[in-house]
């Protein structure tokens, strides 16, 4: 066992050094034409082998250090107490999200623009999640290509705008409905799969539509975007210093009051957060309905679920329609906030940050999604200081959370159903 | 007047033939039993039934309409409903949720009759309607995806292997209440590897060897013989 474990610690040690030399204690340096491969300073060395040193140790010690660390009764106050009564939690999480919406609502009129700015970025993530939430959380369906129908709603507007001049107003249903018939096309090739097979399928799909945009430049405008893409107006106000529009009269000179850059971001951060809880509100109330049912028995088991009578197809399709809807809608928000948009926006890295939200929050939780939505956005900009190795943290977090809470941050407390007893 | 007729059956998984030409038939009110050994075909002749995989060729017909080219969903909420094997059971849903589900496509006021009317062949459910299926025991699994799939109240119900894994008291249990559900007019259709209580409550049995039908009697007279009990009953 000793032999073991101290076998075990050099092997991590040896690793430690093996991955961090290259990385940290060597660079490349360009003299002219010439790149030249130099040391980093003495103290970098160091400093690796301390880190080898420490992983060392820790391994070594890890049985204790763990046992240690789960003696630690006042870590978590919460963790003794029964579960609340599901009609007071329900309550007490109402009570608490209409809260926390109440304080977004005048939260943006107290803080810098770049902050707002930020906000209204993690409420497009917030919806992007909910909609995959149904998905992958509700139906279980592994959906690795999500962003693909994010794609779809963001250049239908950019698309409809450039060509036929449309408002963000009505390109918001146009794009959120193309997204989902997107997502029902999608759904029909796919309905016999699960799994390992469907997450390939749907990352294959994801990487087309990308490529797609990319190398239809006569369409798209391929990798150089498009860009000019309208702000959203307030009945027919714009948020310009200037009209751009004929027939539309500016924000500022309506209310008179001086123009302000802010006034444009906080209403598109105002936007962003009513088509948020509009889109928690609906999904909250499908997850309640037959169909929302319908997806966890799918989830839980198929065969089950098909012998009682559900349709396969039905069921799968309208859980990809849904959560590619919001995407569409999230989409839309998105192009309107960037102003520009191109293919780089729409990678398959998107796909899987959305995902780990989803996964990070917990399966099928609504709040919990938000919550992670909310993390994993600001982490990497609170992070910032640590310029390149703000990733790496990311990733490090990641991975302890997995080993930590793989349940994600508020797994889903599952409300019950139950008839009413009087007939 | 039959409930089931099944004539000349084949079906194939890819390009292998599974069943070849079976013929069955199953009358209103009683309970017919399925034996045969592992691999004869017994489970792969009941999803054809239901339509996963669909009969390459010969007629299914329930109640006088024929389903051998209906979709599963279809022919699953025309009054046929089954208890597959292995249970099934929704194992992250209550007790109550997963009965729910059982009547996914009836009115509100017929859960709540079938419910109280499951809760009266198992009180068992009723102690445990709260609690999460998957926590419970593998005879009461059993009870709850026998009660699942009465919840549309079906005019027949099949059962695949429903002693699969239980102790000999439970499976009594089980199987006296398989001989309730005649009584309440339901008509059975049996599939099971323990010959001997199956074909001992049944009225008629067949005798499936692969993927064909070799014996065809009533259960006490394939009890009785002789080819059967060396077969299927330890001699």
């Amino acid at each position: 066992m000793a032999a073991n474990n101290i076998r075990h610690a050099l092997f991590c040690a040896i690793v430690t050094l093996i991955i961090s030399f290259p990385i940290l204690g060597l660079s490349l340096e360009a003299k002219g034409v010439n790149i030249t491969l130099s040391g980093a300073k003495t103290s970098t060395y160091v400093a690796i082998v301390l880190a080898a040193v420490a992983v060392f140790v820790f391994q070594i010690f890890r049985d204790t250090f763990m046992g240690a660390l789960g003696k630690l009764p006042n870590l978590n106050p919460l963790a003794g107490r029964e579960p609340m009564e599901q009609n007071k939690r329900v309550k007490l999480e109402s009570w608490l999200l209409t809260g926390i919406v109440v304080f977004a609502l005048f939260w943006p009129f107290l803080v810098s623009r770049g902050s707002v700015d930020l906000a209204t970025l993690v409420l497009i993530y917030i919806m992007l999640a909910l909609g995959l939430n149904v998905v992958v959380g509700l139906a279980g369906l592994l959906d690795l290509g999500y962003v693909a129908f994010y794609a779809v709603g963001a250049y239908t507007f950019a698309l409809l705008s450039q060509y036929t001049g449309i408002s963000f107003w009505m390109a918001l249903p146009i794009g959120a409905l193309l997204a989902g018939l997107t997502g029902m096309i999608l759904g029909f090739p796919v309905l016999r799969l699960r799994g390992d097979y469907l997450a390939i399928v749907t990352l294959g799909f994801g990487e087309i539509i990308r490529i797609l945009l990319n190398n239809w430049t006569t369409l798209t405008g391929g990798p150089n975007g498009i860009g000019g893409i309208p702000e959203p107006t307030l009945f027919g106000m714009e948020f310009g210093r200037r009209v751009k529009e004929e027939g539309n009269t500016s924000f500022h000179e309506t209310f008179g009051i001086a123009y302000s850059g802010e006034h444009k971001v906080i209403f598109l951060y105002l936007i962003a957060l009513v088509l948020a809880v509009i889109t928690a509100l609906i999904i909250r109330r499908f997850m309640r309905m037959p169909v929302g049912r319908a997806w966890e028995a799918l989830r839980e088991d198929e065969i089950a679920a098909r012998s009682l009578g559900l349709s396969r197809t039905a069921v799968k399709l309208s859980a990809f329609t849904i959560g590619a809807f919001f995407a569409g809608f999230a989409g839309t928000v998105f192009a309107s906030k960037q102003g520009f948009i191109s293919p780089e926006s729409f990678v398959f890295l998107e796909s899987a940050i959305i995902l780990a939200i989803v996964v990070l929050g917990g399966m099928g939780s609504q709040l919990g999604v938000i919550l992670a939505a909310i993390a994993v956005t600001i982490l990497p900009e609170l992070a910032r200081e640590f310029s390149e190795y703000r990733m790496l943290i990311f990733g490090a977090a990641m991975v302890l959370m997995m080993v930590w809470r793989p349940q994600g941050l508020l797994p889903v407390r599952r409300v019950q159903i139950t008839l009413n007893k009087q007939g | 007047m039959s409930m089931l007729v099944l004539e000349d059956v084949h079906t194939h998984y890819g390009k292998i033939e599974a069943l070849h030409g079976v013929s069955v038939e199953v009358n209103k009110g009683e309970i017919v039993s399925l034996i045969g050994a592992n691999g004869a075909g017994k489970t792969t002749l009941l999803m054809t039934v239901c339509g996963m995989p669909q009969a390459t060729s010969g007629r299914i017909i329930l109640e006088g309409r024929d389903i051998t080219r209906e979709p599963t969903a279809q022919i699953m909420r025309s009054g046929l409903a089954i208890v597959p094997e292995g249970r099934r059971i929704f194992s992250g849903l209550t007790v109550e949720e997963n009965l729910h589900m059982g009547g996914f496509f009836t009115s509100k006021s017929e859960i709540r009759k079938s419910q109280a009317h499951v809760y009266e062949l198992f009180p068992r459910l009723k102690e445990r309607e709260n609690q999460r299926a998957g926590t419970m025991s593998g005879g009461e699994q059993q009870m709850l995806a026998i009660g699942r799939a009465l919840m549309s109240s079906p005019h027949m119900i099949i059962l695949d292997e429903p002693s699969l894994g239980l102790a000999p008291l439970i499976i009594k249990q089980i199987f006296e209440i398989i001989g309730h559900l005649r009584d309440e007019g339901i008509t059975v259709f049996l599939v099971e590897q323990n010959a001997h209580q199956a074909l001992n409550l049944a009225d008629r049995g067949y005798v499936l060897e692969t993927g064909k039908i070799r014996l065809h009697d009533t259960g006490k007279n394939l009890l009785a013989n002789p080819d059967v009990q060396n077969a299927y009953l330890g001699g």
